[in-house]
């Protein structure tokens, strides 16, 4: 055991080992529609929440480890509550409960041994759309506003690049819905999952007064699940698009080609270099710029859900766990 | 668990917020420099009471602290100086609750505001009133919405209506002190018990309680007539709008023979608030429904004006 480890090597390990325990759930994503902002992430418990209310108009996202960030919403709740008893229930905005989970995350990332392994999406819908905010925190505190859709947990990259593909101003819920469900099927994100019992999913609806979240479950959520496929085959109009898997895949595979080439090129090095389990990541912890927790050590999940899926693959799934289902 | 506590718990530091100066949308205050184990903010402060979670964070924000400090002995001057609120009547209807309350506040014997509202949505499926100290009273309201919102939020699930008073009792109960001094200010609860299908009535004194009434209550200096009032009319099942009626004729009643309880403003356009709690949830009644119930009161007193009378004989 060494006596000395540099603070380069010790940030480095600990970026690497909370980027590992993320890449190992599956993605989540939010994104806005006309009516407000859609939250969906697979989560075969009912009970556990990946999606939560923070306040009148604000949601909390998370994936990663359960006990981490069901304390980290606690805190939120307890920061916006106060902020709002305090003050006033305007003061409470996404961007100050962002601020803070910036500083938080931060400063366990520096401060303790073991970071943690979340990653967060703080969601606030406004009086208009314009007025919309999605802050992504990740688990060094970098915080990323991000306007319209936000894709993050498990293969992130990926996932985005497919909803990027979809994603449009103004759909309405079940067109943003379908979106979501097919950005999340997107290659080495697990297999396509159109089960109510397995998926969680919440919107902030604009147009409610005092408490916008909402839960959509059950009954509400098969409606929704038949309303999404109904909107998709009416999109549909190419007719080699018949099945949705396939145009999906292909949206993927253009764009993570395209979009990702930095992603590409470090998980390209990581394959080369025969160490699956530590990719040769990106040293700098700390840094928003960063772009892509290396996804070259997690192999896909499920079988490719298309056939240009295999295409994405890139060879690289070789070693490493089994991707573990996500709490 | 020191650690677990954050290190403002050491004195040297002051927590997120102590001290109020901070704006919302900055960020939180980050102690470093309390080793590895110490986590920023709220991390370790957590609590499903959010009464509980300001005693440890911020006691200053609670109602009543600073009147609660040192001072005089007995009551002073201050707390008689200071807008009361008077009347709040409850009566529980078929399947609900109604809450209505007049729209007075008095300071010693002048009127200090005429409009005012005293009855408050709590949370989905309960509501509150209160009568005395105007100012406390909203602080209490405040508190108490919050309160049912963070349990709600943390624990994933709302508090039974028994929870929900018993929580109020305790805030009731922390005030004591305040109360002493003159601060006086008693709440009066209802809910709609899902469980049970019916509206349900806690009442309060200043040392806490919670005291279940059954069939109607009321609260403040005119409650002695309207009690007796909504004697006169109650029915056991009355639909709601039959007991938000009644609630505006003992209203008026109170008004009629307490000065401290304003009655139906026609010419001002102000009337009672007048709230309901059924199995559809917490719902205050617009001013127009709310001004067509009084116009009725009003009208059948200009032909009667003791009001309706009950009959003589049972049967």
């Amino acid at each position: 055991m060494p006596f000395y480890v540099s603070p380069e090597q010790a940030m480095r390990d600990k970026a690497d080992y909370a980027r590992k325990g993320i890449a190992r759930g599956r993605s989540c994503v939010a994104l806005q529609y006309a009516g407000g902002i859609l939250m969906v992430a697979p989560n075969p418990s009912s009970a556990l929440h990946k999606i939560s209310e923070i306040y009148d108009r604000i949601a909390f996202a998370a994936v990663g480890r359960y006990n981490e960030y069901e304390n980290l919403r606690k805190a939120g709740v307890t920061y916006a509550d106060i902020t709002g008893y305090q003050f006033d229930r305007h003061d409470v905005t996404a961007r100050g409960i962002a601020n803070w989970y910036a500083q938080t995350l931060g400063t366990i990332f520096t401060e303790s041994n073991k970071p943690f392994e979340v990653e967060i999406v703080v969601a606030e819908v406004g009086a208009q759309p314009g007025d919309d905010q999605i802050y992504r925190i990740t688990f060094d505190g970098s915080v990323t506003d991000e306007p319209g859709f936000v894709a993050f947990g498990g293969q992130a990259d990926q996932v985005s690049a497919a909803l990027k593909e979809r994603y449009s101003e103004g759909m309405s819920l079940a067109e943003a819905f379908s979106a979501a469900l097919d950005a999340l099927a997107a290659p080495a994100n697990g297999e396509r999952n159109e089960v109510a019992t397995s998926l969680e999913v919440a919107v902030l609806e604009r147009a409610r007064e005092h408490r916008t979240f909402r839960r959509i479950r059950a009954a509400r959520l098969e409606e929704l699940i038949a309303e999404s496929r109904a909107a998709r085959s009416a999109a549909a109009d190419s007719p080699d698009a018949d099945s949705p898997d396939a145009a999906t895949s292909d949206a993927a595979a253009t764009s993570d080609a395209a979009a990702t080439s930095d992603a590409a090129a470090t998980s390209d090095a990581a394959a080369t270099s025969g160490e699956a389990g530590s990719p040769a990541s990106t040293p700098g912890p700390a840094t928003s710029a960063d772009p892509a927790p290396p996804a070259a050590s997690e192999p896909p999940t499920g079988p490719p859900t298309g056939p240009d899926a295999g295409s994405t693959d890139r060879g690289s799934g070789v070693g490493g766990p089994p991707a573990g289902p996500p709490l | 668990m020191r650690f677990a506590l954050g290190s403002y718990y050491d004195g040297s530091q002051s927590g997120p917020f102590d001290g109020g100066n901070r704006g919302p949308g900055g960020p939180g205050h980050v102690p470093g420099s309390a080793g590895s184990g110490s986590r920023p903010g709220f991390m370790g402060l957590q609590s499903p009471s959010f009464t509980d979670f300001l005693a440890s964070h911020s006691p200053g924000l609670l109602p009543g602290h600073a009147a609660a400090g040192p001072g005089g002995a007995g009551p002073g001057q201050a707390a008689r100086d200071l807008p009361h609120a008077t009347t709040i009547i409850a009566a529980t209807c078929a399947h609900g609750v109604v809450l209505a309350g007049d729209r007075r506040a008095t300071l010693g014997n002048m009127i200090a505001k005429r409009d005012v509202e005293k009855v408050f949505r709590s949370d989905e499926f309960s509501a509150m009133g209160y009568a005395g100290t105007g100012s406390l009273g909203i602080e209490f309201v405040r508190l108490f919405q919050v309160e049912l919102e963070h349990y709600e939020k943390m624990e994933g699930r709302s508090l039974s209506l028994e929870g929900k008073a018993n929580r109020l009792a305790s805030m009731v109960r922390g005030n004591l002190g305040a109360a002493m001094q003159g601060f006086v200010v008693v709440p009066l609860f209802v809910g709609y018990d899902e469980d049970t299908d019916r509206g349900r009535i806690f009442s309060y004194d200043v040392a806490g309680g919670p005291y279940e009434e059954e069939r109607y209550f009321s609260i403040g200096s005119g409650s002695l007539f309207a009690k007796n009032s909504m004697k006169k009319l109650y029915v056991d099942d009355m639909p709601v709008r039959d007991v938000t009626l009644a609630c505006v004729q003992a209203l008026y009643d109170a008004a009629d023979d307490d000065s401290a309880t304003g009655g139906p403003d026609v010419t001002r356009r102000i009337y009672p608030i007048v709230a309901t709690v059924t199995a559809d949830g917490f719902r205050k009644l617009p001013e127009s429904e709310a001004a067509a119930l009084a116009e009725e009161v009003v009208q059948g007193r200009m032909a009667q004006p003791e009001g309706p009378t009950a009959p003589l004989r049972n049967g």
